[in-house]
Order: C-alpha cells, then sequence, then structure tokens
C-alpha cells in the first residue's frame, strides 16, 4: 500500500516537472501586463486580440499548414522507408539508418544552414522550402517509430498471405497495418511536435513574409512577447490536450471491446 | 478497418491540397511585378499601419520579413537567398555590406522629404557611409547603464567602473554580443572602441575577464525585462531597451558613463540585387514623411533623426536623456566601425575565451 | 523475392537522404576542409586542439553525461510504474510525455527561468521547507536542469516500450522459480530493456551535447558549449568555414559515442536509436 502511494507521488511530481512551465504560461496568458516578469491583474482581453491581430493569425494558419503537411507527407515516406529498410540485408540497413541519424545528430543550426545553402542554389525561399526542410527532419522520427513494430511483427503472415493469393495492398491492410499502426501514429504525433516546435531550421529556409509561431516569437524578443502568443499557445496546447482526452475516451471504448471478443 | 482507410485517404488528399496551395504560393513569389516590395527589417521596428498606409497610397504591396541579429540578417542576406528590395540595419553592417559591394545608390534628389532628417545626424552616419549616398538613417541612440534607483546611485553610474564593483556582485547584466561588452573595458583603459591593436584588445579581455564573476549575465533581449522585474541592479543596455524597461519599472534610470560610448544609427539601404529599386525608394521617401515618420517614432520610441517630428514633440519627451541624447553625450560617443577580417577573427577568440574561462 | 519487392518502398525515401540529407552534408564538409579563399586546409577541423575549444567541449561532454544520468535515474523507475499501471493504448502513454512540446520550447524555457530566478517560485518554495535561497540560475547546473526537462521524454519513451514489451509470464515463472524482486529486475527485466535503455541514452546525450539555446537561456550566457562555439563562428564571428570545421568534429564525436553504445546492444537488428 505505501508502495503504491509512493508510486504514485514519484508519478505525481515527474509531471508536475514537466508540466509547471507550461502552468506559469497559462497564468501569463491572463496577466495584463505587457511584461512577463510583472503581474498586472487578470485579464481575458489577451484571447480576444489574439483572433484580431492579423500577423498573428497568419503565423499560426502558416504553422498549421506546414506542420500539418510536414506530418503527413513525412508520414507517409517514412512508414513506405520504414517497410523497405526492414526487407533490406544487414549491410543496406545499416547504411540508411545511419544517414537517417544525420539530422539527428547534427545541430540545428548546421542543418538551416546547410539546407539553405543548398535551396539558394535551385530555388527561391518561400513556403516549399520550409515544408522541405521540415519533412527532412520530421522522417527520421516516423522511421524510428515504426520499424521497432515492424520488428516486432511475424515476418511470415505477410508473406503467407500473398502465397494465399492476398493481393499486396489488401495483406498489407490486413496484416501488416494493425501490426504498425501505433506506431505510424506516434510517429505522426512526433512529427508534429517536432515541426511546431523547431527554429532555426525554419528561419535559415523561410523566404521573406512566410513566418511560423516560432519565428514571429524571437523577432517579438526585442521588445517583449506580445502576452497575445501566450493565450494563443494556450489555445493550442488545450486544444491538445483536449483531443488526447477523447483518444483516451474512444480508445477504452475500442478495447473493452476487443477485450469481450476475448 | 476502413476507417484507418478514409484516415489514409484523408490524408492523401489534405496532403495534394496542401501542395498546390504551396506550390501557387511560390509561383506568386517567383512573379517579379512591380507591384511588390520586399522590407527587410528589425523585429517591431517599423508601425503596422505605416505598411497599411503605403499600399493604400501607392498600391504596392509589401512584404515584410523580420530579423533578430544583424548577424543572422547577413547569414542570409549575404546567402543571396531573397532578393530583398530595401533593408534596415545598424551601422557597422551597413558599412560591411557598402564595402563587399552589395548597396546601390539612394537617388536622394528625387525624394520629396529627405530634408527632414537631422543634417547633424546625416553627417554623423559618414562615418559608415562617408558620402552619404547609400543609406537614410532611421533611429539612432546610445549605449550606456540601465540601473535601479534603489540600488545603485546616480554619482556611481558616471563612470564604467560601477560595472567592476564588487558590490553588485550578481547584479550586473552585460550584454551577448562581442562589441558592445568591449566597449566599457576599452573606454576604462582610454582606448578607442574601433581600436584593431591586438594588444590593447588583450589588455581590455582580462578586465573582463576579471569581471565574469560578478556578473549576473550576458543577454541580449531578456535584459529589459529582467532589470523590470528587480533581478539585477545594472546592465549595459541600447537607450531604446532601456526606455522600454523603464516604462515598466518607474525606479529605473539610465546613464552614459562619462568616458564615453558608442552612438548607433540604425539605417535604411537599397541592395545592388533589388528588382524594384524605384518602389524602394518611394517607400524611404514615404518613411521620411511627417506623419508617417510620428507613427513610427510614436511605436518604436527611439531617438528619431526626424526633425519635423523632433519639432512637434513636447519638451519632457524632447529632453529625456533616456530617448534623445544630449549634446555633450553625443560628443563622448562614437560610431562603430567594420573591423578588418583578421581583428572580427581576434574578437570572436577573445570572446570565447571570455565565455570559456 | 517479396523482399525484394518491399526493398523499393524505401525508394522515395532514398531519394529524399540523397538531395536533402547527403547534398546539404557535402556543403559542410566542403566549408570544413577548405578556407575562405577556396583553398584546401585541416586548420578548421585541427582548430578542436586549441585550449579554448578544448575546454567547451569538454565541458559540453560533462554537461552531458549528467544530463543523460539524471534523466536514466529518473526515467527507469517511472517506467516500471507506468508499465505496471498497463494502459490499453500505449499511443497515449506517448502523447502524455511529448503534449508539453506543443508549448514553444524557448516560451517553456522562459517560464524556467521565471521559476528559478532568485524570487521566483522554486526558491520560495525551497525557502518555505527550510533549505533556503539557492543561486540556481545562470549556472551549469541550471543548464543541465534545462536539457533534464527537455530531453526526458526521450530517456522515458523508448525504455517504457521495451518495458511494456516484457511478458507477464517471464517473471511469473521467474517467480515460481524462487528469484527475488532483485533478481528478477537485474536478470530480466534489465537485460530486456537494455536496448530501450540504449536507445534512450543515444537520443537524450546527442542533442545535450549539440544544444546551446538551453545553455544560452538557462546559462545566462556563461556557459560556452562547443554547441555555443559553432552557433557563434556561424552568426558572430561568421567564420563558417570554421563553423563548419567543428561541427564536422562534433559529428564524428557523436558518430563515435553512437559506436560505442552499439556494442552493448546485442540485438544488432539495426535497433538503435529506435523507440
Amino acid at each position: 500500500m505505501v508502495k503504491k502511494s509512493l508510486q504514485r507521488v514519484y508519478l505525481a511530481l515527474i509531471f508536475l516537472f514537466l508540466y509547471l512551465p507550461i502552468l506559469v504560461l497559462i497564468v501569463l496568458s491572463f496577466n495584463n501586463s505587457k511584461s512577463r516578469v510583472v503581474w498586472g491583474g487578470f485579464t481575458l482581453k489577451w484571447y480576444a486580440s489574439c483572433f484580431s491581430d492579423e500577423t498573428i493569425m497568419n503565423a499560426f494558419f502558416t504553422t498549421m499548414q506546414i506542420t500539418l503537411a510536414a506530418a503527413i507527407i513525412s508520414t507517409i515516406i517514412g512508414t513506405l522507408a520504414a517497410i523497405g529498410i526492414s526487407a533490406m540485408k544487414k549491410r543496406n540497413r545499416t547504411i540508411m539508418l545511419g544517414a537517417t541519424n544525420i539530422p539527428l545528430l547534427n545541430a540545428d543550426i548546421v542543418t538551416g544552414i546547410a539546407m539553405m545553402l543548398l535551396f539558394v542554389k535551385f530555388m527561391n525561399l518561400g513556403f516549399i522550402t520550409v515544408l522541405i526542410a521540415h519533412i527532412t527532419f520530421d522522417i527520421p522520427y516516423v522511421i524510428l517509430n515504426v520499424l521497432p513494430k515492424l520488428n516486432q511483427a511475424n515476418r511470415y503472415t505477410y508473406e503467407a498471405a500473398l502465397d494465399l493469393g492476398a493481393s499486396p495492398l489488401y495483406a498489407f491492410y490486413k496484416i501488416t497495418w494493425p501490426e504498425i499502426k501505433s506506431g505510424v501514429f506516434s510517429g505522426f504525433l512526433m512529427a508534429v511536435t517536432m515541426s511546431l516546435d523547431d527554429f532555426s531550421i525554419t528561419f535559415f529556409t523561410k523566404g521573406a513574409g512566410v513566418n511560423t509561431l516560432s519565428t514571429m516569437l524571437y523577432t517579438e524578443l526585442r521588445k517583449g512577447i506580445r502576452p497575445e502568443l501566450y493565450a494563443l499557445s494556450t489555445i493550442l496546447f488545450l486544444l491538445a490536450f483536449l483531443l488526447l482526452l477523447i483518444m483516451n475516451y474512444r480508445s477504452n471504448k475500442d478495447s473493452t471491446a476487443i477485450s469481450v471478443r476475448h | 478497418m476502413r476507417k484507418s482507410f478514409l484516415t489514409l485517404l484523408f490524408c492523401l488528399v489534405s496532403c495534394g491540397i496542401f501542395a498546390a496551395c504551396s506550390a501557387s504560393d511560390s509561383d506568386a513569389e517567383n512573379a517579379k511585378n512591380n507591384n511588390t516590395l520586399v522590407v527587410l527589417n528589425y523585429g517591431k521596428y517599423l508601425d503596422e499601419s505605416v505598411i497599411r498606409m503605403f499600399e493604400e497610397e501607392t498600391g504596392i504591396q509589401i512584404k515584410l520579413e523580420e530579423y533578430e541579429s544583424p548577424e543572422e540578417m547577413y547569414t542570409k542576406f549575404s546567402a543571396g537567398s531573397i532578393d530583398y528590395d530595401v533593408v534596415c540595419t545598424s551601422d557597422y553592417m551597413v558599412e560591411r555590406l557598402i564595402s563587399e559591394g552589395k548597396v546601390a545608390k539612394i537617388e536622394f534628389s528625387s525624394f520629396s522629404y529627405y530634408e527632414n532628417i537631422d543634417p547633424e545626424i546625416i553627417e554623423a552616419a559618414k562615418v559608415f557611409d562617408p558620402e552619404a549616398n547609400y543609406s537614410m538613417p532611421y533611429f539612432y541612440g546610445t549605449l550606456g547603464i540601465l540601473y535601479n534607483t534603489t540600488k545603485v546611485t546616480e554619482e556611481e553610474v558616471q563612470t564604467w567602473n560601477v560595472l567592476w564593483d564588487e558590490k553588485y556582485k550578481d547584479s550586473i547584466i552585460m550584454q551577448n554580443s562581442v562589441r558592445d561588452t568591449f566597449v566599457p573595458p576599452l573606454r576604462l583603459l582610454g582606448y578607442d572602441i574601433n581600436t584593431e591593436d591586438f594588444a590593447q584588445l588583450d589588455t581590455a579581455v582580462q578586465l573582463l575577464i576579471e569581471q565574469k564573476p560578478i556578473v549576473y549575465a550576458y543577454y541580449v533581449d531578456e535584459t529589459a525585462d529582467e532589470m523590470a522585474a528587480g533581478n539585477a541592479a545594472m546592465a549595459l543596455v541600447y537607450s531604446g531597451e532601456a526606455a522600454y524597461a523603464m516604462e515598466l519599472n518607474e525606479d529605473l534610470s539610465y546613464c552614459v558613463p562619462k568616458e564615453g560610448s558608442n552612438l548607433w544609427i540604425d539605417s535604411w539601404f537599397i541592395p545592388k540585387s533589388s528588382q524594384n529599386k524605384e518602389n524602394a525608394q518611394k517607400f524611404l521617401d514615404f518613411l521620411c514623411r511627417e506623419d508617417v515618420a510620428m507613427l513610427n517614432f510614436d511605436y518604436v520610441y527611439y531617438a528619431t533623426p526626424n526633425t519635423k517630428v523632433l519639432e512637434q514633440l513636447d519638451d519632457e519627451t524632447k529632453n529625456d536623456p533616456t530617448i534623445f541624447p544630449s549634446e555633450n553625450i553625443l560628443a563622448n560617443c562614437v560610431v562603430y566601425k567594420q573591423f578588418s577580417k583578421d581583428t572580427t577573427e581576434h574578437y570572436s577568440y577573445l570572446w570565447k575565451m571570455l565565455k570559456s574561462e | 523475392m517479396y523482399k525484394i519487392k518491399r526493398q523499393f518502398l524505401a525508394g522515395p525515401y532514398l531519394i529524399w537522404i540523397i538531395g536533402f540529407i547527403i547534398l546539404p552534408l557535402l556543403f559542410i564538409l566542403y566549408y570544413a576542409f577548405t578556407n575562405d579563399t577556396g583553398t584546401f586546409t585541416l586548420e578548421n577541423v585541427t582548430a578542436i586542439a586549441d585550449p579554448v575549444h578544448v575546454k567547451s567541449i569538454l565541458l559540453s561532454l560533462k554537461l552531458g553525461f549528467s544530463c543523460t544520468l539524471v534523466c536514466l535515474v529518473l526515467a527507469y523507475p517511472l517506467c516500471m510504474i507506468l508499465s505496471s499501471f498497463r494502459f490499453k493504448h500505449q499511443s497515449f502513454v506517448v502523447f502524455l510525455f511529448i503534449l508539453p512540446m506543443w508549448m514553444n520550447f524557448m516560451l517553456r524555457i522562459l517560464a524556467w527561468r521565471l521559476l528559478l530566478s532568485n524570487n521566483g517560485l522554486v526558491n520560495a518554495f525551497l525557502e518555505l521547507i527550510g533549505i533556503g535561497r539557492v543561486k540556481m540560475l545562470n549556472t551549469p547546473t541550471a543548464v543541465v536542469f534545462g536539457m533534464v526537462y527537455d530531453f526526458l521524454p526521450f530517456m522515458i519513451l523508448p525504455i517504457y516500450n521495451s518495458m511494456v514489451r516484457i511478458k507477464d509470464d517471464i517473471i511469473e515463472a521467474a517467480h515460481d522459480l524462487g528469484a527475488n524482486q532483485l533478481t528478477i529486475l537485474m536478470k530480466i527485466i534489465f537485460p530486456l530493456t537494455l536496448s530501450g535503455i540504449i536507445s534512450g541514452v543515444i537520443m537524450v546525450f546527442v542533442p545535450a551535447l549539440t544544444s546551446f539555446v538551453i545553455s544560452d537561456l538557462l546559462g545566462g550566457g556563461k556557459v560556452l558549449l562547443i554547441g555555443n562555439v559553432i552557433e557563434q563562428e556561424f552568426m558572430q564571428g561568421t567564420n563558417w568555414n570554421l563553423g563548419s570545421g567543428l561541427s564536422f568534429v562534433l559529428m564524428i564525436f557523436v558518430i563515435a559515442s553512437m559506436a560505442l553504445m552499439n556494442i552493448f546492444d546485442k540485438d544488432g537488428n539495426g535497433g538503435t536509436a529506435v523507440w
């Protein structure tokens, strides 16, 4: 019993550690002062004004477009790549995984500048270049999430299905997809997260007038961060949180369904 | 199963839509028509209504790109990544780009409002633009000490020496940029802030290494907020930041020590690579116009070189030493010059030495 | 036969690797091995031996090790607790740990600055429980703290994933055969989660080694990591050749440490950095 409560306390402490700064930011979004270090009373006005601010909204929509598009494209390319890699011989697999690790182990700023140097040789910087850059650093996260699921899966079931006359696509849906589904999903989530959070690479690969929330935030530092950004971040965070709750609720229902069948 | 298939389909479709959207975006970018102007500026350094006014009056569409430090700007600019039409940056960076042959001459004769710019500031700007035909001053100010009057007295901050006072251990904020942090030791030693003498620089860095244990932090942008929160007693800042911090906290005050300091002039220039030089000139002329300059002054609240704006200000603002440095302070301040490559590298090395101490 | 066909699915990615990973890397290599006039030189790479650079890389290694160790010590018991809860859907747990990252990184670090500052919440709490105020901000400790905060999920997720894979029957069997808790932990759970630990260590150690933003924001610019040196060479000193040379050395370091870790990874099925 003591052990159980100790466990709970430990869990709570870790979550406090991870979520404490977010609480601070949520509190700041209600702060009636432009400075983050001075408390000027409670207000909701930043929530109202963040939606009427054209630059913030532009940055928000650009962020959403880039994040979603990059995550979706990288999930598709990455999942296909993982399937391909899992079928490779050891040597080729090592080479592919080695290359996959490069974006992860280079400092962001180096990746950013290297990509900028490449892009300016062939095209104008703009929305597309940011998208390509994001896809590039997203794919490794997808692969690293999907590959272990594939390694766990039984390699021969898929081939057996083909031998029994299933079309490759049908066999994929029936056999492979259920095995790797959760890996694909968490890979997608990681990709979204990484895209949302990136500054350095976006900064160097973006063209004039393209602004994500991160790059916008950095230019704000000079004269203090606009409180509207705290408000918008809070909304974004709460939406994601809500999504999590719904997901959990729904998956609980799903899993009961499965256990009934058992 | 069907559900996951639908999800995948949805993904693919939205993917296509995104790709299509973005493709049309970049097409628009590639089309070089006469009706756009790509402006590169410091973050929050231009009133947004000014952009709208200009767009309405001229029909020219403005694309604003903002950056954080001159070095970032230089990296992006010199990679030739975007064809900027008009750029605002700091004095020494203007000089560097002029010396690299990347700046186009501005036809001030075609301007209607250039005469609003204070000739004295144009004169001062000749340090980095000798003929005054490559750049147009936008805002200017000084480098000095922002201090908390409850912790530090006015007499104390008359000299840079106060930044070495053990009494203020852990409550001094320095700038996290090489050149600015070197100003106090160089001036204390009586050296020129533009010195390229390695021996002098080596002496200066020894002073900074001595100072490091009592420094609270080397910050760039967070200084104003930290000072407003009362986390430190003194900070080396630009006058513009000082003004912002003083708005937030009444106890703060600003002073330029008697040994002298740096005078900075942020200026506009038109890159040679600009595709819309005429529009760029129209834009610069527009910025000189009295009402526009006034809007920008109200928004940025740094010292403006626009005499027409100055005339309209009340005495209190005009005589505020934080915004408008007085004659004798100005006489004591020097504009940064761009260093040779060797000196830049030596500076960079000394900076690493200080930081790794 | 099927395998060969399946390999082609990696085709688009192969093109992507060549175009957007290898090609940019070649640019960096070019800069690393030339000087500003474009002639070949090893100077930028050997510059790592300069005392200033040696100092900063040693500091980076030190902070990187401490951060990895703290993450491991925090994450391992946490994962054991989490896996005993038996969530039906693993993605839920994954999401719980990456959700904080949906708030902008810099905003979160700035929030920590508020919390850690001399008159911040953490110090107020320390005073309340009688420890007294501690100067935390702008010290190497604060940098490690920030790194642990930022990278902890990357340690938790792989370990958690390897732990939920352990079948209950194995542990039960060990119990039946008379093993005590410690033996079970050392002989069963630990070896079976080793590959997860290795992935976690790499996923934490690598970004900790190359990071520069955290040391700037929480170290008050007083802590010079090798990442800061590279950033400075690219941004302030504008010596891209030196910056590239040092990045190249750093990459070698990272690859070497990964290879070292791989010796412990007996599976060897390309499972490094996998989670």
